[in-house]
């Protein structure tokens, strides 16, 4: 048994995780771009194969014994020469290891899917996993999949990478890099999985000689090796914890309101249909902001219209006639996706994002402005584009709309005109919004306070000057606020001081009616609402 | 494999959803743990497949209230066919839990 070690990093997303340390494989390390030769593909598939089942092995000795027998039967079909023979013989006759391997896996994954039996069946997914786990280990992707329940370490951890990790068993999440306003904290912050970030180089080693950890989120804290005095403690403050949640999900039905009774509207941010399945409408005022980047960022190819608008519609259906405002594609920046966004960009932070993308590629943007044009027909659709700069940008994206409207209209098929708004989140538009057609305004403030500080919202060295309450800010927000009300449209905010009970006063105070947080955050922020006097309508 | 030294046993099955993915990675584990050569059957005449691989075992998807037929050859065959036998009649240990798994 290894010391207890402590270490101190930043806090990215509230929580306590306790559970075994699995190592995130960096993808630039491993990404292979050629084929070697048949003996060095054999090689390297054998140390991925044995890498996976390592893995597997290592996760089963921290779990509990009903979860670990799942793994014990993945381990067992990896260590098995009849699963892997066949795929080593397609590698000697030359074909690249990867391809070699999922075509046997999948073949594999179609027997047991036509099984009439169904708990046959369901080993599929056990057998899509080996798949993914190998596919991983031979560096095809970013990283490994771990169980559910571990703590992952790392330098840093890509959006896909977690959205394709199993949260449901709790786990968390510990880096050497990374930022507390990545959007990989912001999904963290969502699933209300704990982070802790910015720890240093030290993490990746001592973690490698540890096994189990106990994971602060809201402290930033670490501890490798708990002994049983801290696993104690532990359970004592999950209790106390779990209590907390429990108060802040008694106020999460209720309908939000200051202690002198002005009216909030509370709304959620989601970037994946799935999330709504946790999440009960009744909890929130609509949704005010669909992320659409990973919908674009998940399969090998883009969505076709048809996919876009069967998910677009669902939101629209959850919500049951309150408001859903979907943003358009927000590409480029922190979040690539292959094929579609530059590469190599100097400054990708202030290169082809966002709605410059989108009209960059309007083969792309057409494609889900008519999905879009087509959901609204079922209900009460807003969306706003990003990363809109000037005046013009804004025109030519309504103009676009319309454009693709009225070619649906013609058509026959049933659509309609949704309210088309934007995202403030340059300071171009922060100062001057009069000069934009916008039906209604969304402050993106992860990217505006980015922007207004000149601080990179992923770096650590300047963390400490990426101030969200800087008066700079503060101020704009309430320019903004103001001319809201000037114009008669809705100016709210998704960044995630909306869902941080500690900038609740100064949003309110700046003006902002609308909030749109994190689904983790609904109940907190809802409680700090109702703890709060305006002492002004 | 008619070989001189073969041990077979029929051992009926009563684990509740059949030869599935845990009991299959007791058996296997269990199988592989001697050097005989051991063979598992769901019909009397066959065909035989090893019962050390989890992919022919998971394959053979043998139903349960069924007699599963074990042979093996080899030094530690008699060994090998009476451990796996209890194994199965054992319920592999664990009853019905494992249908909550599916």
């Amino acid at each position: 048994m290894s010391r207890t070690v402590e270490l101190k990093g930043t806090a990215a997303s509230r929580g306590l995780a306790k559970g075994p340390l699995v190592a995130i494989a960096q993808g630039a390390e491993r990404h292979r771009t050629t084929q070697g030769d048949p003996s060095a593909e054999r090689r390297e598939l054998q140390n991925a194969v044995e890498q996976a089942a390592a893995d597997l092995s290592r996760l089963v000795d921290a779990l509990e014994e009903d979860a670990a027998a799942v793994l014990e039967f993945q381990i067992a079909m990896l260590q098995d020469e009849e699963l892997t023979g066949p795929v080593f013989e397609a590698v000697a006759a030359g074909e690249p290891a990867p391809a070699a391997w999922r075509k046997r896996m999948e073949a594999m994954m179609a027997e047991y899917a036509a099984s009439e039996d169904e708990y046959f069946r369901a080993r599929e997914a056990d057998i899509r996993d080996i798949r993914d786990r190998v596919l991983r280990a031979l560096g095809g992707g970013n990283g490994r999949v771990a169980a559910a329940g571990a703590i992952l370490v790392g330098d840093d951890i890509t959006p896909s990478h977690f959205l394709e990790t199993d949260w449901s068993a709790g786990g968390g999440i510990v880096l050497a890099r990374g930022s507390a306003a990545s959007h990989v904290a912001m999904l963290a912050r969502s699933r209300a999985v704990p982070m802790v970030v910015g720890l240093g180089d030290i993490a990746s080693a001592l973690a490698a000689e540890h096994s189990l950890a106990i994971l602060d989120g809201g402290a930033g804290t670490v501890l490798l090796s708990p002994d049983e005095t801290h696993k104690r403690q532990y359970g004592l403050r999950l209790r106390a914890e779990r209590q907390v949640r429990q108060r802040e999900a008694e106020s999460l039905l209720a309908p939000a309101r200051t202690a002198d009774g002005v009216a909030i509207a509370v709304q959620v941010n989601i970037a994946d249909v799935a999330e709504l399945a946790q999440l009960d409408a009744a909890a929130c005022d609509g949704i005010g902001l669909v992320r659409t980047e990973f919908l674009f960022g998940a399969g090998p190819e883009l969505p076709d219209e048809e996919a876009q608008y069967v998910v677009y519609r669902r939101y629209l259906e959850w919500a049951g006639g309150k408001p859903v405002t979907i943003r358009t594609l927000d590409a480029g920046g922190d979040k690539p996706i292959a094929g579609l966004t530059p590469q190599g960009e100097a400054n990708s932070f202030l290169g082809l994002r966002g709605l410059r993308l989108s009209l960059a590629r309007p083969e792309v943007f057409r494609v889900q402005l008519r999905a879009l044009a087509r959901a609204c027909a079922h209900g009460p659709l807003k969306v706003m584009f990003p990363m809109v700069t000037h005046p013009f940008e804004m025109d030519q994206a309504v103009a676009t709309f319309d454009e693709e409207l009225r070619a649906l209209q013609e058509a026959g098929v049933a659509c309609a005109r949704p309210a088309l708004g934007m995202m403030v989140e340059v300071p171009a538009a922060a100062i001057a919004p009069e000069g934009f057609r916008a039906d209604f305004l969304s402050i993106g403030s992860n990217d505006l306070v980015q922007y207004v500080t000149a601080t990179a919202r992923d770096g650590t060295t300047t963390s400490h000057l990426y101030d969200p309450a800087a008066p700079a800010v503060v101020r704009l927000i309430e320019g903004l606020a103001r001319h809201g009300r000037a114009r008669g449209i809705e100016v709210s905010i998704c960044g995630d001081i909306a869902g941080d009970p500690e900038y609740t006063s100064m949003l309110l105070g700046a003006g902002l009616r609308t909030l749109s947080v994190a689904p983790a955050d609904l109940g907190r922020v809802k409680a700090a609402i109702a703890a709060l006097t305006l002492g002004r309508g | 494999m008619t070989n001189d030294n073969e041990v077979r046993v029929s051992v009926l099955m009563t684990h509740p959803v059949g030869l599935h993915a845990r009991p299959s990675v007791k058996l296997t584990k269990l199988a592989k743990s001697f050097a005989s050569r051991i063979e598992l059957a769901v019909e009397e005449d066959g065909p035989w497949i090893d019962a050390k691989s989890i992919v022919k075992v998971m394959a053979a998807k043998a139903p349960a209230n069924r007699l599963l037929h074990l042979r093996a050859s080899g030094a530690d065959a008699s060994e090998a066919v009476t451990a796996l036998a209890d194994l199965v009649r054992r319920d592999f240990d664990e009853g019905a839990s494992d249908v909550a798994h599916g």
